[in-house]
Protein backbone atom coordinates (compact mmCIF):
# COMPACT_ATOMS: atom_id res chain seq x y z
CA UNK A 1 0.00 0.00 0.00
CA UNK A 2 2.73 2.02 1.21
CA UNK A 3 3.87 1.34 -2.51
CA UNK A 4 1.05 2.80 -4.29
CA UNK A 5 1.05 6.00 -2.34
CA UNK A 6 4.59 6.85 -3.36
CA UNK A 7 3.63 6.17 -6.58
CA UNK A 8 0.88 7.65 -6.67
CA UNK A 9 2.58 10.86 -5.44
CA UNK A 10 5.43 10.00 -8.16
CA UNK A 11 2.99 10.20 -10.98
CA UNK A 12 1.64 13.58 -9.90
CA UNK A 13 3.79 16.01 -8.89
CA UNK A 14 7.39 14.47 -9.56
CA UNK A 15 6.79 12.68 -13.11
CA UNK A 16 3.96 14.72 -13.89
CA UNK A 17 3.15 13.69 -17.61
CA UNK A 18 2.71 17.27 -18.63
CA UNK A 19 5.60 19.37 -17.14
CA UNK A 20 8.54 16.97 -17.08
CA UNK A 21 7.63 14.23 -19.98
CA UNK A 22 5.59 17.09 -21.82
CA UNK A 23 3.30 14.63 -22.81
CA UNK A 24 -0.33 16.04 -24.33
CA UNK A 25 1.56 18.98 -25.19
CA UNK A 26 -0.39 19.99 -27.89
CA UNK A 27 -3.80 19.76 -26.45
CA UNK A 28 -1.68 21.39 -23.18
CA UNK A 29 -1.17 24.39 -24.96
CA UNK A 30 -4.44 24.77 -27.48
CA UNK A 31 -7.25 24.40 -24.72
CA UNK A 32 -5.39 25.92 -21.71
CA UNK A 33 -7.31 28.94 -22.69
CA UNK A 34 -10.03 29.16 -20.22
CA UNK A 35 -10.12 27.44 -16.42
CA UNK A 36 -14.02 26.41 -17.26
CA UNK A 37 -12.66 24.27 -20.39
CA UNK A 38 -9.38 23.13 -19.16
CA UNK A 39 -11.07 21.50 -15.98
CA UNK A 40 -13.26 19.72 -18.19
CA UNK A 41 -10.80 18.06 -20.98
CA UNK A 42 -8.51 17.45 -17.25
CA UNK A 43 -11.45 15.51 -15.89
CA UNK A 44 -11.81 13.30 -19.39
CA UNK A 45 -8.05 12.56 -19.14
CA UNK A 46 -8.15 11.38 -15.99
CA UNK A 47 -10.90 9.19 -16.26
CA UNK A 48 -9.41 7.25 -20.07
CA UNK A 49 -6.44 7.10 -18.66
CA UNK A 50 -7.59 5.51 -15.18
CA UNK A 51 -9.63 2.68 -17.71
CA UNK A 52 -6.63 2.73 -20.58
CA UNK A 53 -3.36 2.27 -18.41
CA UNK A 54 -5.09 -0.85 -16.23
CA UNK A 55 -6.96 -2.24 -19.91
CA UNK A 56 -3.81 -1.99 -21.85
CA UNK A 57 -1.37 -3.74 -18.83
CA UNK A 58 -3.86 -6.43 -18.72
CA UNK A 59 -3.90 -7.09 -22.75
CA UNK A 60 -0.20 -6.94 -22.25
CA UNK A 61 -0.41 -9.40 -19.38
CA UNK A 62 -2.59 -12.08 -20.81
CA UNK A 63 -1.76 -11.00 -24.78
CA UNK A 64 0.81 -9.95 -25.77
CA UNK A 65 3.90 -10.54 -23.45
CA UNK A 66 6.58 -13.56 -24.02
CA UNK A 67 4.34 -16.36 -22.88
CA UNK A 68 1.42 -15.01 -22.64
CA UNK A 69 -0.66 -17.09 -24.91
CA UNK A 70 0.09 -20.50 -22.95
CA UNK A 71 -3.40 -20.42 -21.67
CA UNK A 72 -4.03 -21.25 -25.51
CA UNK A 73 -1.42 -23.47 -26.31
CA UNK A 74 0.90 -21.39 -27.52
CA UNK A 75 4.02 -21.26 -25.39
CA UNK A 76 6.80 -20.00 -27.53
CA UNK A 77 4.47 -17.02 -29.10
CA UNK A 78 6.36 -13.23 -28.24
CA UNK A 79 3.77 -10.47 -29.62
CA UNK A 80 5.10 -7.59 -28.20
CA UNK A 81 6.21 -5.80 -31.66
CA UNK A 82 2.02 -5.43 -31.77
CA UNK A 83 2.04 -3.79 -28.51
CA UNK A 84 1.98 -0.03 -30.12
CA UNK A 85 -1.70 -1.25 -32.57
CA UNK A 86 -3.22 -2.93 -30.01
CA UNK A 87 -2.48 0.03 -27.14
CA UNK A 88 -3.59 2.97 -29.59
CA UNK A 89 -6.39 0.40 -31.03
CA UNK A 90 -7.41 0.01 -26.94
CA UNK A 91 -7.51 3.40 -26.32
CA UNK A 92 -9.08 4.68 -30.06
CA UNK A 93 -11.79 1.87 -28.74
CA UNK A 94 -12.82 2.53 -25.24
CA UNK A 95 -13.10 6.53 -26.27
CA UNK A 96 -15.81 5.54 -28.87
CA UNK A 97 -17.67 3.50 -26.06
CA UNK A 98 -16.94 6.28 -22.82
CA UNK A 99 -18.35 8.54 -25.44
CA UNK A 100 -21.68 6.38 -26.11
CA UNK A 101 -22.02 5.38 -22.65
CA UNK A 102 -22.01 9.08 -21.27
CA UNK A 103 -24.36 9.76 -24.22
CA UNK A 104 -27.06 7.11 -23.16
CA UNK A 105 -26.65 7.10 -19.45
CA UNK A 106 -25.02 11.13 -18.35
CA UNK A 107 -26.09 13.41 -20.69
CA UNK A 108 -24.84 16.46 -18.69
CA UNK A 109 -21.48 15.22 -18.49
CA UNK A 110 -21.79 14.10 -22.20
CA UNK A 111 -22.65 17.72 -22.79
CA UNK A 112 -20.00 19.01 -21.02
CA UNK A 113 -16.78 16.92 -22.37
CA UNK A 114 -18.38 15.82 -25.50
CA UNK A 115 -16.09 17.76 -27.68
CA UNK A 116 -12.98 16.58 -25.87
CA UNK A 117 -13.25 12.96 -26.21
CA UNK A 118 -12.32 12.78 -30.03
CA UNK A 119 -9.16 14.69 -29.19
CA UNK A 120 -8.36 12.52 -26.57
CA UNK A 121 -7.58 9.48 -28.85
CA UNK A 122 -4.72 11.77 -30.34
CA UNK A 123 -3.34 12.86 -27.12
CA UNK A 124 0.00 11.71 -26.24
CA UNK A 125 -0.73 11.80 -22.64
CA UNK A 126 -2.74 8.46 -22.71
CA UNK A 127 -0.62 6.15 -24.56
CA UNK A 128 2.65 7.94 -23.14
CA UNK A 129 0.86 6.45 -19.76
CA UNK A 130 0.38 3.35 -21.23
CA UNK A 131 4.04 2.84 -22.79
CA UNK A 132 5.14 3.98 -19.53
CA UNK A 133 3.22 1.20 -17.40
CA UNK A 134 4.92 -1.07 -20.33
CA UNK A 135 8.25 0.40 -19.79
CA UNK A 136 8.43 0.42 -16.04
CA UNK A 137 7.00 -3.51 -15.97
CA UNK A 138 3.49 -1.97 -13.73
CA UNK A 139 1.38 -4.94 -12.29
CA UNK A 140 -2.05 -4.58 -12.55
CA UNK A 141 -2.36 -2.73 -9.11
CA UNK A 142 0.59 -0.42 -9.96
CA UNK A 143 -1.09 0.45 -13.62
CA UNK A 144 -4.09 1.44 -12.03
CA UNK A 145 -2.47 3.56 -9.74
CA UNK A 146 -0.47 5.41 -12.17
CA UNK A 147 -3.40 5.68 -14.92
CA UNK A 148 -5.72 7.47 -12.03
CA UNK A 149 -2.61 9.71 -10.58
CA UNK A 150 -0.68 10.54 -13.82
CA UNK A 151 -4.19 11.90 -15.15
CA UNK A 152 -5.17 14.02 -12.34
CA UNK A 153 -1.16 15.32 -12.33
CA UNK A 154 -1.99 16.59 -15.59
CA UNK A 155 -5.66 17.64 -14.98
CA UNK A 156 -3.93 19.78 -12.41
CA UNK A 157 -1.15 21.05 -14.98
CA UNK A 158 -3.81 22.34 -17.23
CA UNK A 159 -6.03 23.76 -14.75
CA UNK A 160 -3.10 25.98 -13.28
CA UNK A 161 -2.06 26.38 -16.89
CA UNK A 162 -5.45 28.09 -17.66
CA UNK A 163 -5.37 30.10 -14.69
CA UNK A 164 -1.95 31.73 -15.13
CA UNK A 165 -3.34 32.36 -19.27
CA UNK A 166 -6.74 34.11 -17.88
CA UNK A 167 -4.61 36.49 -16.44
CA UNK A 168 -1.84 36.66 -19.06
CA UNK A 169 -3.83 37.91 -21.65
CA UNK A 170 -4.16 41.62 -19.62
CA UNK A 171 -0.37 42.17 -19.66
CA UNK A 172 1.21 43.94 -22.69
CA UNK A 173 3.49 41.39 -24.32
CA UNK A 174 6.41 42.03 -26.75
CA UNK A 175 4.65 41.44 -30.67
CA UNK A 176 6.52 38.43 -31.33
CA UNK A 177 6.16 36.36 -28.00
CA UNK A 178 2.44 36.95 -27.90
CA UNK A 179 0.35 34.20 -27.44
CA UNK A 180 2.28 30.84 -28.08
CA UNK A 181 5.86 32.22 -27.32
CA UNK A 182 5.07 33.52 -24.25
CA UNK A 183 2.88 30.42 -23.26
CA UNK A 184 6.27 28.32 -23.95
CA UNK A 185 7.90 30.52 -21.11
CA UNK A 186 4.83 30.40 -18.41
CA UNK A 187 4.67 26.82 -18.93
CA UNK A 188 8.79 26.46 -18.21
CA UNK A 189 8.31 28.35 -15.33
CA UNK A 190 5.69 26.05 -14.26
CA UNK A 191 7.68 23.21 -14.64
CA UNK A 192 10.55 24.79 -12.89
CA UNK A 193 8.16 24.83 -9.72
CA UNK A 194 7.23 21.50 -10.25
CA UNK A 195 10.97 20.43 -10.36
CA UNK A 196 10.79 21.39 -6.85
CA UNK A 197 8.98 18.81 -5.39
CA UNK A 198 11.52 16.02 -6.57
CA UNK A 199 12.60 16.10 -3.10
CA UNK A 200 9.55 14.74 -1.99
CA UNK A 201 9.72 11.28 -0.93
CA UNK A 202 7.32 9.13 1.13
CA UNK B 1 -2.63 23.33 -54.91
CA UNK B 2 0.11 23.74 -58.01
CA UNK B 3 2.61 24.29 -55.45
CA UNK B 4 6.00 23.02 -57.26
CA UNK B 5 8.28 20.13 -55.31
CA UNK B 6 10.56 22.70 -53.73
CA UNK B 7 8.11 25.24 -52.68
CA UNK B 8 6.34 21.92 -50.89
CA UNK B 9 9.50 21.55 -48.95
CA UNK B 10 10.79 24.48 -48.44
CA UNK B 11 7.36 25.81 -47.20
CA UNK B 12 7.41 24.11 -44.14
CA UNK B 13 10.73 24.90 -43.24
CA UNK B 14 9.87 28.38 -42.23
CA UNK B 15 6.87 30.08 -43.64
CA UNK B 16 4.33 27.33 -42.50
CA UNK B 17 7.07 25.72 -39.93
CA UNK B 18 4.89 22.72 -38.11
CA UNK B 19 5.98 23.73 -34.85
CA UNK B 20 6.40 27.33 -34.42
CA UNK B 21 3.22 28.68 -36.50
CA UNK B 22 1.02 25.27 -36.55
CA UNK B 23 1.74 23.92 -33.04
CA UNK B 24 1.78 20.59 -33.67
CA UNK B 25 4.03 17.53 -32.62
CA UNK B 26 5.75 19.95 -29.83
CA UNK B 27 5.83 17.33 -27.19
CA UNK B 28 8.42 14.78 -28.54
CA UNK B 29 10.43 18.36 -29.60
CA UNK B 30 10.55 19.00 -25.93
CA UNK B 31 11.38 15.61 -24.46
CA UNK B 32 14.51 14.19 -26.83
CA UNK B 33 16.43 17.55 -27.29
CA UNK B 34 18.83 17.39 -24.50
CA UNK B 35 21.16 15.76 -26.69
CA UNK B 36 21.73 16.45 -30.77
CA UNK B 37 22.34 12.99 -31.60
CA UNK B 38 18.96 11.79 -29.83
CA UNK B 39 17.48 14.64 -32.17
CA UNK B 40 18.80 13.86 -34.91
CA UNK B 41 17.74 10.01 -34.80
CA UNK B 42 14.08 11.41 -34.04
CA UNK B 43 14.10 13.76 -36.78
CA UNK B 44 14.80 11.30 -39.39
CA UNK B 45 12.36 8.72 -37.63
CA UNK B 46 9.54 11.29 -37.74
CA UNK B 47 10.66 12.59 -41.31
CA UNK B 48 10.53 9.35 -42.49
CA UNK B 49 7.01 8.10 -41.12
CA UNK B 50 5.78 11.53 -42.03
CA UNK B 51 6.74 10.82 -45.47
CA UNK B 52 5.78 7.47 -46.14
CA UNK B 53 1.94 7.33 -44.27
CA UNK B 54 1.22 10.70 -46.45
CA UNK B 55 2.10 8.79 -49.48
CA UNK B 56 0.18 5.05 -48.38
CA UNK B 57 -2.57 7.33 -46.91
CA UNK B 58 -2.57 9.30 -50.61
CA UNK B 59 -2.46 6.37 -52.30
CA UNK B 60 -5.68 4.96 -51.18
CA UNK B 61 -7.16 7.90 -50.43
CA UNK B 62 -10.15 7.47 -52.80
CA UNK B 63 -11.46 4.12 -51.44
CA UNK B 64 -11.40 5.37 -47.25
CA UNK B 65 -14.96 6.11 -46.65
CA UNK B 66 -14.95 9.12 -44.80
CA UNK B 67 -16.83 8.02 -41.32
CA UNK B 68 -13.28 5.38 -40.50
CA UNK B 69 -10.71 7.72 -42.02
CA UNK B 70 -9.09 8.74 -38.73
CA UNK B 71 -8.95 4.30 -37.88
CA UNK B 72 -7.56 3.59 -40.89
CA UNK B 73 -4.89 6.54 -41.21
CA UNK B 74 -3.79 4.92 -37.38
CA UNK B 75 -3.50 2.08 -38.53
CA UNK B 76 -1.39 2.81 -41.37
CA UNK B 77 0.81 5.27 -39.26
CA UNK B 78 1.01 2.19 -36.14
CA UNK B 79 2.20 -0.15 -38.61
CA UNK B 80 5.18 2.10 -39.67
CA UNK B 81 6.09 3.38 -36.44
CA UNK B 82 6.42 -0.66 -35.90
CA UNK B 83 8.79 -0.73 -38.13
CA UNK B 84 10.66 2.26 -37.28
CA UNK B 85 11.37 1.23 -33.54
CA UNK B 86 12.01 -2.63 -34.58
CA UNK B 87 14.98 -1.09 -36.98
CA UNK B 88 16.22 1.20 -34.51
CA UNK B 89 15.98 -1.42 -31.97
CA UNK B 90 17.53 -3.59 -34.20
CA UNK B 91 20.68 -1.02 -35.64
CA UNK B 92 21.10 2.04 -32.82
CA UNK B 93 20.08 -0.22 -29.50
CA UNK B 94 21.66 2.08 -27.35
CA UNK B 95 19.23 5.26 -28.68
CA UNK B 96 16.33 3.60 -28.79
CA UNK B 97 16.49 3.10 -25.30
CA UNK B 98 17.04 6.94 -24.45
CA UNK B 99 14.32 7.36 -27.10
CA UNK B 100 12.11 4.95 -24.47
CA UNK B 101 8.47 6.08 -25.28
CA UNK B 102 8.73 8.03 -27.81
CA UNK B 103 9.46 6.33 -30.84
CA UNK B 104 5.86 5.04 -29.87
CA UNK B 105 4.52 8.53 -29.36
CA UNK B 106 5.15 9.12 -32.86
CA UNK B 107 1.91 7.47 -33.61
CA UNK B 108 0.13 10.51 -31.51
CA UNK B 109 2.02 13.18 -32.91
CA UNK B 110 -0.12 15.67 -34.55
CA UNK B 111 2.18 16.26 -37.55
CA UNK B 112 2.04 13.02 -38.70
CA UNK B 113 -2.06 12.92 -38.53
CA UNK B 114 -2.10 16.33 -39.46
CA UNK B 115 -0.65 16.15 -42.57
CA UNK B 116 -2.51 12.98 -43.56
CA UNK B 117 -5.85 14.73 -43.16
CA UNK B 118 -4.79 18.31 -44.10
CA UNK B 119 -2.60 17.03 -47.38
CA UNK B 120 -2.45 13.81 -48.16
CA UNK B 121 -6.29 13.17 -48.17
CA UNK B 122 -6.69 15.54 -51.37
CA UNK B 123 -3.51 15.08 -53.36
CA UNK B 124 -1.79 12.46 -55.18
CA UNK B 125 0.43 10.06 -53.59
CA UNK B 126 4.29 11.55 -54.84
CA UNK B 127 3.28 15.62 -53.73
CA UNK B 128 2.15 13.74 -50.42
CA UNK B 129 5.77 12.20 -50.11
CA UNK B 130 7.29 15.51 -50.50
CA UNK B 131 4.88 17.43 -48.22
CA UNK B 132 5.60 14.75 -45.82
CA UNK B 133 9.56 15.04 -46.00
CA UNK B 134 9.14 19.02 -46.04
CA UNK B 135 7.24 18.87 -43.01
CA UNK B 136 9.33 16.16 -41.36
CA UNK B 137 12.52 18.53 -42.03
CA UNK B 138 10.67 21.71 -41.01
CA UNK B 139 10.41 19.66 -37.48
CA UNK B 140 13.65 18.36 -37.81
CA UNK B 141 14.98 22.17 -38.34
CA UNK B 142 13.44 23.37 -34.60
CA UNK B 143 14.53 20.37 -32.84
CA UNK B 144 18.42 20.44 -34.05
CA UNK B 145 18.13 24.35 -33.24
CA UNK B 146 17.05 23.33 -30.20
CA UNK B 147 19.48 20.27 -29.43
CA UNK B 148 22.38 22.68 -30.69
CA UNK B 149 21.54 25.31 -27.94
CA UNK B 150 20.80 22.42 -25.14
CA UNK B 151 23.53 20.28 -25.64
CA UNK B 152 26.40 22.99 -26.61
CA UNK B 153 25.63 25.11 -23.33
CA UNK B 154 24.28 22.09 -20.97
CA UNK B 155 27.30 19.61 -21.64
CA UNK B 156 30.01 21.38 -23.97
CA UNK B 157 29.57 19.18 -26.22
CA UNK B 158 28.18 18.21 -29.97
CA UNK B 159 27.12 15.42 -30.87
CA UNK B 160 29.39 13.92 -27.96
CA UNK B 161 32.48 15.58 -29.35
CA UNK B 162 33.80 18.09 -26.67
CA UNK B 163 33.70 21.67 -27.97
CA UNK B 164 33.79 23.59 -25.04
CA UNK B 165 36.11 21.70 -22.41
CA UNK B 166 34.17 22.03 -19.09
CA UNK B 167 35.51 22.65 -15.76
CA UNK B 168 35.20 18.78 -14.24
CA UNK B 169 37.69 17.92 -16.97
CA UNK B 170 40.21 20.68 -16.60
CA UNK B 171 38.94 23.31 -18.91
CA UNK B 172 37.21 27.43 -18.50
CA UNK B 173 33.47 26.19 -19.17
CA UNK B 174 31.11 25.59 -16.37
CA UNK B 175 27.94 24.25 -17.62
CA UNK B 176 24.38 25.43 -17.09
CA UNK B 177 22.74 22.74 -15.85
CA UNK B 178 19.10 23.90 -16.40
CA UNK B 179 19.82 23.24 -19.81
CA UNK B 180 19.49 19.17 -19.50
CA UNK B 181 16.71 19.83 -17.59
CA UNK B 182 13.07 19.81 -18.72
CA UNK B 183 12.34 23.06 -17.87
CA UNK B 184 14.60 24.52 -20.65
CA UNK B 185 13.19 23.13 -23.49
CA UNK B 186 10.05 25.12 -22.81
CA UNK B 187 12.30 28.49 -22.25
CA UNK B 188 14.28 27.63 -25.81
CA UNK B 189 11.24 27.15 -27.73
CA UNK B 190 9.68 29.97 -26.62
CA UNK B 191 12.50 32.10 -27.25
CA UNK B 192 12.93 30.74 -30.66
CA UNK B 193 9.56 31.48 -31.88
CA UNK B 194 9.81 35.11 -30.49
CA UNK B 195 13.18 35.17 -32.63
CA UNK B 196 10.98 33.47 -35.57
CA UNK B 197 8.69 35.73 -35.07
CA UNK B 198 10.61 38.78 -34.69
CA UNK B 199 12.15 37.89 -38.12
CA UNK B 200 8.58 37.13 -39.60
CA UNK B 201 6.17 39.30 -38.33
CA UNK B 202 3.33 38.94 -40.32
CA UNK B 203 3.48 35.36 -38.30
CA UNK B 204 2.49 36.88 -34.82
CA UNK B 205 -0.74 36.59 -33.65
CA UNK B 206 -3.68 39.04 -32.72
CA UNK B 207 -4.04 40.19 -28.93
CA UNK B 208 -7.12 39.34 -27.17
CA UNK B 209 -7.29 42.56 -25.20
CA UNK B 210 -5.40 46.17 -26.81
CA UNK B 211 -3.75 48.72 -24.29
CA UNK B 212 -5.13 51.86 -24.85
CA UNK B 213 -3.16 54.62 -25.90
CA UNK B 214 -3.89 57.66 -23.18
CA UNK B 215 -3.33 60.52 -25.29
CA UNK B 216 -0.17 62.70 -24.05
CA UNK B 217 -0.67 66.49 -22.83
Amino acid sequence: MEELISLAVKAVFVENLALSFFLGMCTFIAVSKKIATAIGLGISVMIVQAITVPANNLILTYLLAPGALSWAGFDNVDLTFLGLISYIGVIAALVQILEMVLDKYFPPLYNALGVFLPLITVNCAILGGSLFMVERDYNFAEATTYGISSGFGWALAITAMAGVREKLKYSDIPDGLQGLGITFITAGLMAMAFMSFSGVKL
Amino acid sequence: MAQTPKELILDPMVDNNPITLQVLGICSALAVTSSLQVAFVMALAVTAVTAFSSMFISMIRNQIPGSIRIIVQMVIIASLVIVVDQVLKAYAFEISKTLSVFVGLIITNCIVMGRAEAFAMKNPPIASFIDGIGNGLGYGLILMLVGVIRELFGSGSLFGVTILETVNNGGWYVPNGLLLLPPSAFFVIGLLIWAFRAWKPEQVEERDYKIQVVEEH
